[in-house]
């Protein structure tokens, strides 16, 4: 098992170096690179450009920049933003939480509403509400998250009222529930794809159990079907459940970006789009990063807990 | 991964005949998949109305109306209502759905290529190429993609063909994993030793033997691709960085309905309601094509 762990930590560090050599590369391979901006600025003179450049280290070779930034980066020094000179570390520590709270809130709705319908699924299989769940999902999957959660607005905040339109907090009220009041729309939005793709896969991880002999044996002994579904069934099932949440990084960071920026949300999605807007390039690429690191810890996780549940995967 | 079509078939054809897997059962068995008819029937319809249906609305899609700014749908030959700017927002819709789908479409033929062929070359030399290439792969995989294509539409000048080429950059790689799987499988059959044996070169053996014997996943990861990228074109759009204005797409016209949400909600309700049509098709007919083709594994494209 420490072989297997060890060996699976360096392929994720090894992959960590692709992904950032690939980020850095792509951002910086356009033309124009991070000064792009200034182009279209006809009170810029080529030397005013070159001049940035020169301060800002832009005019050194692509390699050079690549090593100092990535040697730089290990030590926990992510750069300077180009909007105000603070920490990039900082900027993103700031908006973390929100993003956090955010996707936390999500993944806790999406795994309980998908073990629901997930389970019922397969122990009701082809019956009337496995096929509703299954078309569910598909056209789940297929509603863009920005537009559902403009037609949430639209129905619970302007039609009835009930929830903020956007938001994190109301200014001057910054109570649990003030909090908890605006965290349901938008982390019902979010949940929007994860519970289609939670409940997919729990239905076809609790079949995979179902159908195995123990399940039979158990029957045959008598054990009630409650008993068999929640000790048996789902005991087993829980683990590769459980990896799915690591491998769900990507998809979530994603939405969250898309729903924060429909409700205002002052997470990293938002963080994302605003430093863009300015061409913060070192934030820009802080963020790539930071999601980046994420999804492959998310992907770790899985692969580890799946390694502790099948022990052939350590093997090969 | 390893069950085609053909596969399935090789109890009663004792030769591999992998040029017609198009024949007799995929398709009795996509007939009966209803969902997938239905989806089928829907793209069309939509593909065809907004091929010629702009000709045969009264207003053009960039005609400025400013008296009649807002107008709910059904008010007079405004069947879905007017913008802020007055203009017809069913003329406004078709023409969109025209950029939209094509966007769809060839970013999904390009991403498709590029991943197969990824794909291939992986699967068939294995080893360090092989190796190399994956990992390629996993990189693209750990960027969630709306980031990458965020960042890069950012920073390129936005087209609709650069938007295309972005979309297809980041999302051939769903594709390359699926085919590389498949060919590793196909690698050590019979009719590949015997191309071998007959020293046919790597690039006849990939691509005139092999790449039939995978078309099935294939196809079933190409139509979930065109889900995929109509529905990120729209993220992209929506978010401002995608197909710019005055050209319309689905996305972009909803970019503005949100400040217009409680007076106008028709500007957000038609063009998103459009995309989820156009996508929940083209899934169904995924998940339809999957069941036909006997191929295994759940890539709904979220």
């Amino acid at each position: 098992m420490a072989r297997f762990l060890f060996h699976r930590f360096w392929q994720s560090v090894v992959l960590l170096f692709i992904v950032s050599l690939i980020g850095f590369v792509v951002l910086n391979m356009i033309p124009g690179g991070p000064l792009s901006q200034f182009a279209l600025d006809a009170s810029m003179t080529q030397e005013d450009v070159d001049r940035i450049a020169r301060q800002l280290g832009l005019d050194r070779p692509l390699l050079f920049r690549y090593f100092d930034w990535s040697w730089k980066l290990v030590q926990g020094d992510w750069g300077t933003s180009f909007r105000d000179g603070t920490p990039v570390l900082h900027v993103i520590g700031r908006h973390l939480p929100a993003t956090l709270l955010l996707m936390g809130t999500s993944t806790v709705i999406s795994f309980v509403l998908g073990a629901w319908i997930g389970i019922r699924g397969a122990t009701h299989r082809y019956s009337g509400f496995d096929y509703a769940a299954t078309i569910g999902a598909m056209v789940a999957l297929s509603i863009p998250t920005f537009w559902f959660g403009l037609v949430g607005i639209y129905i619970f905040s302007l039609k009835l009222g009930w929830l903020p339109a956007g938001n994190m907090y109301t200014i001057g009220d910054q109570s649990l529930l003030n909090y908890l009041h605006h965290l349901i729309l938008p982390s019902l939005v979010l949940s929007l794809v994860t519970v289609a793709t939670w409940s997919r896969y729990i239905r076809t991880a609790v079949l995979d159990v179902i159908s195995q002999d123990f399940i039979k044996t158990a029957r045959a002994k008598g054990v009630s079907e409650r008993r068999v579904l929640m000790r048996h069934v789902v005991g087993n099932a829980l683990l590769p459940i459980i990896a799915l949440a690591g491998m769900q990084v990507p998809a979530l960071l994603g939405g969250a970006l898309v729903t924060e920026t429909v409700f205002t949300w002052p997470g990293m999605g938002r963080l994302f789009l605003d430093s863009l807007g300015y061409s913060d390039y070192p934030v820009v690429m802080g963020l790539l990063m930071l999601s980046a690191i994420l999804t492959l810890i998310g992907n770790l996780l899985a692969d580890i807990v799946i390694a502790v549940v099948d022990p052939r995967v350590r093997l090969s | 991964m390893n069950s085609s079509a053909v596969q399935s078939r090789r109890g009663t054809t004792p030769v591999p005949t992998p040029h017609r897997w198009w024949h007799g059962r995929a398709v009795r068995r996509f007939a009966r998949h209803r969902l997938a008819l239905i989806g089928i029937f829907m793209i069309t319809a939509l593909t065809l109305v907004c091929a010629v249906g702009p000709y045969f609305l009264p207003y053009d899609s960039l005609f400025i109306d400013l008296r009649a700014r807002f107008a709910p749908p059904f008010s007079g030959l405004h069947f879905l209502g007017t913008d802020p700017l007055g203009r017809d927002q069913a003329a406004r819709l078709l023409e969109a759905g025209r950029i939209s789908l094509l966007v769809g479409l060839l970013a999904m033929l390009m991403s498709t290529t590029l991943g197969s062929a990824v794909g291939l070359v992986a699967g068939y030399y294995g080893g360090r190429v092989g190796a190399v290439l994956m990992r390629l792969v996993d990189a693209f995989l750990a960027f969630p993609s709306i980031f990458l294509v965020l960042a890069l539409a950012a920073l390129l000048q936005p087209s609709p063909t650069m938007i295309t080429v972005i979309i297809a950059v980041t999302s051939w790689m769903e594709v390359a994993r699926i085919v590389e799987a498949e060919v590793r499988s196909v690698r050590e059959r019979e009719f590949v030793l015997a191309g071998r044996m007959l020293g046919l070169r790597g690039s006849h053996i990939m691509f005139r033997e092999i790449l039939p014997n995978v078309m099935g996943p294939i196809i079933v990861a190409a139509t979930l691709t065109i889900a995929r990228a109509i529905l990120l074109e729209a993220y992209v759009s929506f978010l401002g960085y995608g197909i710019q204005p005055p050209l319309p797409s689905w996305g972009n016209m909803l970019n503005g309905a949100q400040q217009y949400l409680s007076t106008a909600p028709w500007l957000a309700i038609v063009p998103g309601l459009t995309i989820t049509i156009a996508v929940t098709s083209l899934n169904f007919i995924g998940d339809g094509l999957r069941d036909a083709l006997d191929v295994r594994g759940d890539h709904t494209a979220g």
